[in-house]
C-alpha cells in the first residue's frame, strides 16, 4: 500500500507555509535566508511528488536545476550579508533600510 | 511499511521546521534545518528519486548549510531579538502560517483537474540514474550548460561581494587612498 501523492502535497504545503510565515516575521537576515531554503525545499518536494504521479523525469530535472540555483543564491546572498555586516555592523533587516523609499 | 516511513519522516520534517522558525539562535535553527532537509531527502527516496535524495543530502546539508554555519560564526550573530517573542506576536505568526497553508491547499486541490491518487506505476526507467541522465543530457542539455555558467558567475560574484572593501596593495604596501594623491613628495612638510 503506497502513500497517496496528495499527502506529499499536503506536507509540502505545510512546510512552505511554515517557511513563509517565519520568513515574513523573523528579523535576522540569516534566519530569513534559512527559511527561504526551507520554502525552496517544500517546492522541490511537490515537484518530486508530481514526477512520481506522472512517472516522468521532468520533475526530477527541475529539482536538479532548482538545487543548482539555490546553491548559487546561497553563495551570493551570504556574501552580500558579509559585505553589509562590514559596513553596518548588523544584519537585522529592520535596520538595513538604506534602499527603502 | 511505506506509510510508516512516510509518517515518521513527515512528522520529523514538520517538527524540525517548526524549531527552525521558533528558535532564537540561528545556529540551532541551522542544525534543525539539517534534520528537516534530511527527512525530505528520505521522502525523495521513497518517492522513487534516489539520485535527487542523495543530491539533497550532499548539496544542501553538505555544502549550503555548512556555508550558513560558517557565516553565522563569522558574523557572530547568535543572539537575536525575535519579533514574535510576545504571546500576541506568536499568535500572529501562527495565524499567518495557517492562512498561507489554507490558501495553498485550496489552490492544490480545488484547481487541479487531474485525479491525484492514481499514480503511474514505478518503473525502472524512472528510478534509475541512467534514465535521468539520458533526459538531462539530451533534452535538457542547454539548461544544464547554462546552470554551469550560472554557478561560475555566482562564484565570481560571491568573491567580489565578500571582498574586503579597502585592500592594501600587496606589492608596494600602498593603500588605495595613497594612490589618490599625486605623490608623497609633494606633501607640504611641517
Amino acid at each position: 500500500m503506497s502513500v497517496p501523492v496528495s499527502w506529499y502535497l499536503m506536507l509540502s504545503a505545510a512546510l512552505f507555509a511554515i517557511g513563509a510565515a517565519g520568513a515574513l516575521t523573523r528579523r535576522n537576515g540569516i534566519s530569513i535566508f534559512l527559511l527561504i531554503e526551507l520554502m525552496l525545499n517544500a517546492g522541490n518536494l511537490a515537484l518530486i511528488a508530481y514526477a512520481r504521479q506522472w512517472g516522468t523525469h521532468t520533475g526530477q530535472i527541475i529539482v536538479f536545476f532548482v538545487m543548482a540555483v539555490a546553491a548559487a543564491e546561497a553563495a551570493i546572498g551570504l556574501a552580500l550579508f558579509i559585505a553589509v555586516y562590514r559596513h553596518r555592523r548588523t544584519i537585522d533587516v529592520n535596520r538595513i533600510n538604506l534602499m527603502r523609499w | 511499511m511505506e506509510i510508516a516511513i512516510f509518517a515518521i519522516f513527515a512528522l520529523l520534517a514538520l517538527g524540525s521546521s517548526l524549531v527552525v522558525v521558533m528558535h532564537r539562535n540561528p545556529v540551532y535553527s541551522t542544525m534543525s534545518l539539517v534534520v528537516t532537509l534530511f527527512s525530505v531527502a528520505v521522502l525523495f527516496v521513497i518517492l522513487g528519486s534516489p539520485f535527487i535524495g542523495a543530491l539533497q543530502v550532499l548539496i544542501y546539508t553538505g555544502a549550503i548549510l555548512v556555508l550558513f554555519l560558517f557565516v553565522i560564526m563569522l558574523l557572530n550573530v547568535t543572539k537575536e531579538e525575535n519579533t514574535a517573542s510576545t504571546q500576541k506576536g506568536q499568535l500572529g505568526v501562527a495565524v499567518l502560517g495557517a492562512v498561507i497553508f489554507g490558501g495553498l491547499v485550496l489552490a492544490l486541490f480545488w484547481s487541479s483537474h487531474v485525479p491525484l491518487d492514481q499514480m503511474a506505476p514505478l518503473s525502472e526507467e524512472l528510478v534509475s540514474m541512467k534514465g535521468l541522465a539520458r533526459v538531462l543530457f539530451t533534452e535538457y542539455l542547454l539548461p544544464f550548460e547554462i546552470v554551469g555558467l550560472l554557478l561560475l558567475v555566482a562564484v565570481i560574484g560571491a568573491t567580489v561581494a565578500a571582498r574586503r572593501p579597502v585592500l592594501p596593495d600587496a606589492t608596494s604596501g600602498l593603500m588605495p587612498s595613497d594612490l589618490v594623491r599625486t605623490s608623497p613628495e609633494e606633501e607640504p612638510l611641517p
